[in-house]
């Protein structure tokens, strides 16, 4: 059958369009609109003495200059506190505008509104902030100390501090069952600081007609985005409506909301009567959105003869910048899916969230797991170094059988939710990556070595999406869900699971997403979530039509619903293909007309002798229009799976680090279109030799980011990225309808872990911290020499 | 990262941009790859800029027995793709990227002075000079050679109301090999350290034997190696006692990318590699 698509590396629909150059991104949209642009600080932690704006009055063009003290009360509050946590004891969040005090270099202070941005920036450089310079708090260790405060009133820099423990099967605790192992290692590990970089950065463009805003943002999250500026303009929800048009990349940091631009803009519009737009520049990106991944681990473990584990206890140390919008969700994710897919016997974690003077920290593509990965592989690759056994031997070892799903952790999982492991196969993943890379025929050589990282993602948490389709009398399809697109390929998926549900020509399917006018109920695109939860909406709603649909062609063929089927867009009965009614015409039956607006609407109305003259043209309980709308709220997450293993070369003279070989096996379930997962994991990869090899957030003392910009922020080129060899598995989900995992993140996850594990082998020097750049090597080598 | 106003100025011929520059002491835009983003990032505001991309006569691209003559205005992408000088192909591969070099020029970039610049390594390693040229009633031109030319990071010895017409790049002598090796951090950035070598190699033995380092001191390290190695066979030469003197001779600092001593280690690595390879490719041209 055409139709059935779900499974098929269908292309996908949106790249004629985006690959040509007719997406419409934010700053496609309103050219005649006014332009803001912002005057932020230059010192990363100040107290704002006086602000003197009056140099900038005479720029040509100039619109509105606004500081925090002419925002309304409303308007001027702290942003709000996305995700509280008990944990989170000290969250603070900043004003749109700094309020006395600055606490990074890039926070807002001054919103400058003119006709073109060149006035708004020429206006900006005018505009004269006085400064007292604070003692600025950087690095996490200077942060603990509690020398120097980031917020006077949060005692030793510290925003959180949570324990999780699960006791041993015997009920021993982590420390006990460590102290009585027959061995144990401690050892400490670093990962640096790196960002989402999506390349189109935030914007908005808001405006205004007198009664309802409307609002463009390149946002991960258009309805609540709507939520929070109808709450801060003090706006009815009706009267405020949300567009995430085609979005640039978002990796995370796009479900941040509502940003400052997002509440100040629409207000500016507002009070201006104009429309207005702010597009953010890739120096703003670097210093006033978010970044992410920077974390101090120290770990203790204890393990038998065989490597299996007996005991571990972590605890970490996360530097979350200077606010928490975002809540503590990127250390709970660490401390819940440092697991893996392993049964560690007793665990205990421990995680202080910790404030310093650099920009915030919200969750970035893997949010919180490349972390927490890295410290399971670094201790699996050492208790085998440390037994003289293979690495893979090791990992082996721990495993959740494949028996054993439910598998339940113990812990609670970032959506509240118990820890609980749905289902997989791990040593069958692991066979599978083995073979692909070769590793039991692996020719180890001087400067050669070979690296394994295995990893479990909780995927489609909740609460829950919703899907709208609707067939129109023109047999086309029409769904929409509430959840936004950033490149994903939802137009694409999301009409394949329509297709299949529907038996309708996936040309005559069209989605729309991320639009409030269109789907007001959604919570966002983030956690590997939009196929799970959004795509098993549509499913059902699809079924909703699907159900109506054969009751109304049974009507009209006079047959039992239960005898009929859709194919290619059209009803028939099973085994009787003359018997059969088009869609089309079963969306006109559908809605009872007075007036007919061509020949086919003709046949709904009152003359036309379709409806029974004994009973209402809407029966008792139908609403007119084939439409279904129905949501889908998983009870806990889906957990996917996935094992990398690399080869790399090293430089015996230069120290450079060469990825020679990237091998993936992937486990996110039942494949929706295969190919879009393997570009997911291809671009996830990509990001994560990024962290592994290239990117660090580089503070100076004085808590500037000296590298501020794409030359010096290295994000991997395409010559730097290898090519990447997939295979996947498929272990359904039982949790939902379609038997589907998420997997947007999981190319990202375990890749620092891998590269460790491959230099390590190459070099034999033990990899501690990430990134490593051959300056690193070359030091570590002359320390191993010295 | 919008610029800054500024009066823009494109005149036709090289009079008339002379005239401009001497009059308004403006900032030259030619391919504008380095001073477009100083622009945007307000690094730079110039009330002028002298755009000379319509200015007749500075495209000119001509090569004789003695070297290449580049004019103000040819791009990296033209001078590599006429494959006039086996360095300067060498060197404008490792230039950035295939975009960028389209745009960027050659004259450009040797004005820019930056010291982790290939070419003004290339200028120095091969004692080119620049020609410079500004209005006093009249064209008047001077010609600075290299070693006189890059006066620290990001200055040269243009003044102001000077516009570089074009370069010199002198050829390589009968036996004359040459290469350039260096580390980026990814492709196309500026490398972490680079070195290009020339050695000419004459009657089976090494005659002379230059180098000249990038992104390891203020402006173009160029060490003369002649003394270690001249004299002998190519493949017996000690150009791990050669590498090493062009590693004293540099001056590499910390930054964010590499330590100082990591970039002094390479620059031994790298000129080993460079001198080899150069004298490798004289003998094969002496012979």
């Amino acid at each position: 059958m055409t139709t059935r698509l779900f499974g098929e590396p269908v292309q996908r629909r949106e790249d004629p369009r985006l690959l040509t150059g007719q997406g419409r991104y934010l700053d496609d949209l309103g050219r005649d609109a006014l332009a803001a642009a912002f005057v932020r600080s230059p010192h990363a932690h100040a107290r704002i003495r006086d602000i003197d704006v009056a140099p900038a009055l005479d720029v040509e063009g100039l619109v509105a200059i606004y500081t925090w003290e002419d925002l309304p009360e409303r308007v001027g509050r702290p942003l709000p506190l996305l995700i509280p946590h008990p944990a989170l004891t000290h969250g603070r969040t900043a004003h749109p505008l700094a309020r006395d005090v600055v606490r990074h270099v890039g926070e807002p202070v001054v919103m400058v509104v003119a006709a073109d941005r060149y006035a708004a920036e020429d206006a900006c450089a005018l505009i004269e902030v006085e400064y007292e310079s604070l003692k600025p708090v950087v690095g996490l260790e200077e942060a603990v100390q509690g020398a120097n405060l980031v917020h006077h009133d949060v005692p030793g820099n510290i925003g959180a501090h949570l324990v999780q423990e699960v006791p041993a099967a015997d009920g021993r605790g982590a420390r006990e069952a460590i102290e009585t192992a027959p061995h144990t290692l401690a050892f400490r590990l670093d990962i640096e600081r790196s960002a989402s970089m999506p390349l189109e950065g935030r914007g908005v463009y808001a405006r205004w007609d007198g009664r309802d805003l409307r609002v463009y943002s390149s946002t991960q999250t258009s309805t609540s985005v709507r939520m929070a500026v109808a709450a801060a303009l003090g706006l009815p929800l009706p009267q405020v409506e949300v567009i995430a048009p085609d979005v640039g990349g978002g990796f995370g940091v796009k479900i941040v909301h509502p940003w400052p631009e997002e509440i100040l803009v629409p207000w500016a519009a507002m009070r201006l009567g104009r429309e207005v737009k702010w597009a953010e520049d890739r120096r703003e990106h670097f210093i006033s959105s978010a970044h992410e991944r920077g974390q101090v681990q120290y770990v203790r473990v204890g393990f038998d003869d065989d490597g299996r584990l007996l005991g571990l206890e972590v605890t970490i140390l996360h530097d979350h910048g200077a606010y928490t919008p975002y809540g503590i969700i990127v250390p709970i994710v660490t401390s819940t899916q440092l697991l893996g897919p392993y049964k560690v016997g007793a665990y205990r974690v421990e995680f202080s969230s910790v404030y310093t003077n650099t920009v915030q920290v919200t969750p970035y593509r893997g949010a919180g797991r490349p972390q927490g990965v890295f410290c399971m592989e670094r201790t699996m690759d050492k208790i085998a170094r440390y037994l003289g056994k293979d690495r893979t031997e090791v990992r082996a070892a721990n495993f959740i059988q494949p028996e054993e799903f439910p598998y339940d952790q113990g812990m609670t999982f970032q959506d509240g939710r118990p820890l609980i492991y749905d289902s997989g196969d791990y040593p069958e993943m692991l066979r599978m990556v083995k073979e692909l890379i070769g590793w039991d025929s692996f020719e180890r050589a001087p400067g050669r070595g070979i690296g394994i990282g295995c990893y479990v993602e909780g995927t489609g948490v909740g609460p829950y999406e919703g899907g709208h389709v609707q067939i129109t009398s023109d047999g086309r399809v029409h769904v929409s869900t509430g959840l936004t697109s950033q490149g994903q390929g939802h137009e694409t998926v999301f009409a394949q699971i329509a297709a299949t549900e529907l038996g309708v020509p996936i040309e005559r399917i069209s989605v729309v997403t991320g639009d409030t006018r269109r789907f007001g109920y959604a919570v966002g695109t983030f956690a590997s979530r939009a196929a799970v939860v959004s795509g098993n909406a549509i499913a059902l709603a699809c079924r909703k039509v699907r159900e109506k649909a054969l009751r109304i062609a049974a009507d009209a063929l006079e047959a039992d619903p239960a005898d009929l089927e859709i194919a290619d867009g059209v009803v028939h009965v099973a085994g009787t293909p003359r018997a059969s009614i088009p869609l089309s015409t079963v969306a006109v039956l559908a809605n009872p007309l007075r007036y007919a607006f061509d020949e086919e609407a003709a046949r709904a109305t009152q003359f036309s002798g379709t409806a029974a003259p004994d009973r209402p043209p809407v029966a008792e309980g139908e609403e007119p229009g084939l439409e279904g709308r129905d949501y889908y709220s998983p009870i806990r997450s889906t957990f996917a799976a996935g094992m990398h293993a690399a080869v790399v070369e090293t430089d015996p003279d230069t120290a450079e680090i060469r990825i020679v070989r990237y091998a993936v096996v992937h486990d996110c379930g039942k494949l929706i279109n295969p190919m879009i997962v393997e570009g997911q994991i291809h671009g996830g990869v990509a990001q994560g030799v990024g962290g592994a090899l290239y990117e660090r957030m580089v503070y100076d003392q004085h808590g500037q980011l000296v590298n501020a910009s794409f030359m010096d922020f290295l994000m991997p080129y395409a010559t730097e990225v290898p090519r990447v060899e997939t295979a996947h598995l498929e272990t359904p989900s039982p949790l939902n309808p379609l038997g589907i995992k998420g997997a947007g993140e999981a190319g990202v996850i375990p890749v620092s872990a891998v590269i460790a594990s491959a230099v390590e082998d190459a070099e034999g020097i033990p990899i501690d911290r990430m990134p490593i750049s051959p300056s690193d090597l070359f030091h570590l080598r002359a320390g191993r020499r010295r | 990262m919008k610029p800054p106003p500024f009066d823009y100025h494109a005149p036709r011929d090289l009079g008339e941009a002379l005239r401009t520059l001497a009059e308004v002491r403006g900032k030259v835009l030619a391919g504008g790859q380095s001073l477009i983003p100083m622009l945007n990032m307000r690094l730079a505001a110039p009330d002028h800029l002298v755009d000379i991309n319509r200015v007749a006569g500075l495209d000119g691209l001509e090569r004789s027995g003695d070297g290449v003559l580049v004019g103000a205005t040819v791009r990296h992408a033209d001078a590599e793709r006429a494959e006039v000088h086996p360095l300067l192909t060498r060197a404008l591969k490792l230039v950035a990227h295939p975009v960028i070099r389209n745009r960027g020029t050659v004259v450009g970039s040797l004005v820019h002075a930056d010291p982790a610049a290939e070419l003004p390594a290339v200028l120095a390693v091969l004692d080119g000079r620049v020609r410079l040229a500004r209005w006093d009633g009249g064209v008047r031109v001077r010609e600075v050679r290299a070693r006189d030319f890059f006066t620290g990071p990001m200055e040269s010895a243009v003044e102001p109301g000077e516009l570089a017409v074009s370069a010199f790049f002198p050829a390589l002598p009968p036996g004359g090999g040459s290469a350039f090796h260096e580390v980026a951090r990814r492709h196309g950035d500026y490398a972490l350290a680079g070195v290009c070598a020339v050695v000419t190699v004459d009657g089976g033995l090494v005659a002379t034997a230059r180098a000249a380092c990038v992104g390891v001191g203020p402006v173009p390290v160029v060490v003369d190696v002649g003394e270690a190695c001249a004299g002998r066979p190519p493949e017996d030469a000690d150009w791990a006692g050669a590498a090493a003197l062009v590693r004293d001779a540099a001056e590499p600092e910390d930054d964010i990318h590499a330590s100082a001593a990591y970039r002094r280690h390479l620059v031994g690595v790298l000129a080993e590699r460079a001198l080899r390879d150069a004298a490798r490719e004289g003998a094969a041209r002496g012979a």
